[in-house]
């Protein structure tokens, strides 16, 4: 039987806070990517496309982060994928966070004014000319803080991870209860790294959404 | 390699399904009952409470929304028996589920009373009504119409984060979804079914809510 005393405990943690870390990078950046893509089909001037991406991203919006994991991590393997915790979780992040990004972005869109779509074309822009360098960027711009926001939402969506098994943070600290079994101060550890990974971020989208406000 | 879906299990199921939809949508009432009055009476503790407690209020509403509602369950569950407090699953459910909504309707509900304007608080004075009058007669229910949607939302949310509690083995409807595929061996078929149940229920509940807010909130209010 080995002794863990505090310190031990929360190196443990904050060793395991590194997989969460990443987990999150990578959902967002590929969040982001899927995300633009949703966004492009979203804004598109076919009405099939665009009714694809709003059921995409009611889809996603309206069932459980829960179940999309465990329908990666058990349907990836019937088409033949061998499938890890990491990838599963990777993935089901990813298409979550696109769906909610998507849509933030789509705000951005909805928000300028026709006048400057109507400009670009004036301009002799054709349509992806248009979007590459007149909407996206200031769609982007003044979506900034929901989006910080979301980034937030998505860091404690990592948790979710370790029901199917990946080994991030709470993962991680459940096999230290099981040893130590003293959950309270495991668990109030968890509730403080990730409040400490995650209060700064809220309080950047406070500040960017006080500056857009101020405007 | 070929795999074919099999629906087979799906009728002996029904039972099991419903139960634990019906458990889901238990804990999503009690919660958004309990939450409403909590995020009111927060949202106005904030605003004119003493200093105590609108540092309190404000303490609560950020720890809660920077940490992650599974982990604010396993405390609740696991971590409080350490000091003595035991609770049985469905009330440590229930107990974690309204106050991670409260404190993000405490915010919204917060943001609605902010929307309400003055005058209209400096008339209900002039008529000559009391204080808890003004708040409940004149400043909340314009409050609530201005913050439906966003309620409605969070809510819904609310709803679908209700999947984890079946972590604590209770018999929701994710809980009775991961027993069926431990019965059946058909893990993604079950998912997706429990899954589309999800959807359904998120679309009625937002239906429901906006029917509920068209009904109780427009009159008497412009």
């Amino acid at each position: 039987m080995i002794e863990f005393t505090f310190w031990d405990i929360l190196r443990n943690l904050i060793f395991a806070t590194r997989w969460t870390v990443l987990l999150s990078i990578a959902a967002f950046v590929g969040g982001g990517i899927v995300g633009i893509a949703i966004l492009f089909l979203r804004i598109s001037k076919g009405k099939w496309k665009r009714r694809f991406a709003s059921g995409y991203i009611a889809l996603f919006q309206g069932t459980p982060l829960l179940m999309q994991l465990f329908l990666m991590f058990f349907g990836l393997p019937m088409l033949g994928f061998r499938i890890e915790p990491w990838t599963a979780a990777v993935l089901g992040l990813t298409f979550f966070a696109s769906a909610y990004l998507a849509e933030i972005w789509r705000g951005g869109v909805d928000a300028l004014p026709r006048g400057q779509w109507d400009a670009g074309a004036s301009l002799g822009l054709h349509y992806v000319q248009e979007l590459r360098l007149i909407i996206l960027p200031q769609a982007f711009a003044i979506t900034r803080a929901p989006v910080v926001g979301f980034l937030v939402q998505l860091i404690k969506a990592t948790a979710l991870t370790s029901i199917i098994g990946f080994e991030e943070l709470l993962r991680t600290s459940n096999a230290i209860n099981n040893a130590t079994f003293e959950p309270f101060t495991v668990y109030g550890l968890v509730a403080v790294i990730f409040f400490v990974l995650c209060y700064p971020l809220t309080q950047y989208a406070r500040s960017l959404e006080a500056r857009a406000a101020a405007r | 390699m070929s795999y074919s879906l099999d629906f087979g299990w799906l009728e002996g199921a029904l039972g099991a399904i419903a139960r634990g939809a019906a458990m889901t949508v238990f804990l999503i009432v009690v919660t958004t009952l309990a939450g409403t009055v909590i995020s009111v009476l927060a949202a106005a503790g904030r605003r004119s409470g003493p200093l105590w407690l609108k540092r309190a209020i404000t303490v609560y509403v950020e720890v809660i929304r920077n940490t992650p509602f599974l982990v604010q369950l396993f405390f609740i569950f696991f971590g409080l028996p350490a000091i003595g407090i035991r609770l049985d699953p469905i009330f440590a459910a229930i107990l974690a589920m309204t106050l991670n909504m409260a404190a993000y309707t405490t915010e919204i509900v917060g943001a609605g009373l902010d929307a309400v304007p003055k005058g209209q608080r400096e008339a209900a004075f002039a008529l000559g009504l009391r204080p808890r009058q003004v708040f409940f007669k004149i400043v909340l229910p314009q409050a609530l119409k201005v913050i439906f949607p966003a309620l409605t939302s969070q809510i819904v949310i609310m709803m679908l984060e209700s999947s984890v509690v079946s972590q604590i083995a209770v018999s929701e409807l994710t809980y009775e979804a991961d027993m069926l595929q431990a019965r059946t061996f058909r893990p993604f078929e079950t998912y997706f079914v429990v899954a589309m149940i999800y959807l359904g229920l998120s679309i009625a509940l937002r239906r429901l809510l906006v029917g509920i807010g068209r009904r109780t909130l427009s009159a008497g209010v412009s």
